[in-house]
């Protein structure tokens, strides 16, 4: 009975927690009264957006999650520096652009977006489409001679440990 | 003290100014749709994140109190971009790229902008 309540109020615990402290951190000072103005909006926002979240992915392992993220972070100082060499120093007609074709082992689609938004921030690589069983990610690749290597990186490193993540 | 934190900031905003410059000179240099699209994605995040670490060190050391903000926009500049660049990407294979151009998928299906998914199957579950 409490727990059917509980999860009536509170139908998306950990988004109510993170948007609490979204909350905090745009005011910039924590104070009682916006505390409880972000509790407020922690619980109307899940309530009203609750039908654009079937399925509420489950984080299982937060320290898992907080070393991909620190990963990428990483990988996005490096593929900065990577593109940046690209721009200056290589001929347009030097830089062997081509399309790679990713297949997908992650289901969920929280985990694909996960996916598709790392390979975009990661070196010399920006997602295009999804195919339309969702089964393959098109990924388009500014400058490489071994479209195999790089497919092989991208699961290798990032898939590989969503799929830890997410499932 | 202050003369370290203002060397730091100082190199801090260079670094920033430095990416932010060659994201653009990429959109100028780079010769077509798809690889303009790598410039902006990259360079610029560091670009922006030079520029916000500038500004919480700054904040911190000259203002005497911790600003957040800078995470904040942080997070969802990482968010937004990829959306971003999809988004062009898709609205530019609609107008220019053929599929035959595209690798096959190697599944049963096309690129989702070139195929569709029948009623009878649903690729994701969506309940």
């Amino acid at each position: 009975m409490v727990g059917a309540i509980l999860r009536r109020v509170f139908p998306h615990p950990q988004l109510t927690g993170f948007l609490v402290i979204i909350w905090l951190l745009l005011v910039n000072t924590i104070t009682l009264g916006n505390l409880l103005l972000g509790v407020v909006l922690g619980v109307l926002i899940p309530g009203i957006t609750q039908p654009f979240w079937p399925d509420r992915p489950k984080v299982g392992k937060p320290l898992k999650a907080a070393e991909y993220i620190l990963l990428v972070l990483w990988d996005i100082c490096i593929a900065n520096i990577a593109v940046a060499k690209i721009i200056l120093f290589k001929s347009n007609a030097n830089t062997h652009s081509q399309w790679i074709a990713v297949p997908l082992e992650l289901r969920s689609p929280e985990a694909i977006t996960m996916l598709a938004g790392t390979i975009t921030m990661t070196p010399g690589t920006v997602t295009a489409m999804l195919s339309a069983d969702a089964s393959h990610l098109l990924v388009h690749c500014l400058d490489t001679d071994d479209p195999d290597a790089v497919r092989d990186e991208i699961k290798h490193r990032y898939e590989r440990r969503l799929k830890e993540i997410f499932e | 003290m202050s003369l370290i934190a203002e060397i730091v900031i100082s190199f801090m905003l260079i670094v920033g100014g430095i990416f932010g410059l060659l994201g653009s000179w990429g959109l100028v240099k780079l010769n077509d749709t798809m690889r303009r699209l790598h410039a902006p994605t990259k360079a610029t995040t560091l670009g922006v994140g030079g520029v916000l670490i500038a500004s919480m060190v700054y904040f911190a050391v000259f203002m005497e109190r911790v600003s957040f903000h800078e995470l904040l926009i942080t997070a969802f500049l990482l968010i937004t971009a990829p959306i971003t660049a999809n988004f062009v990407a898709k609205a530019h294979m609609h107008r220019d790229v053929k599929e035959r151009d595209l690798p096959p998928t190697g599944g049963d299906y096309g690129w989702a902008g070139y195929d569709e998914v029948g009623d009878g199957k649903q690729p994701i579950d969506t309940k």
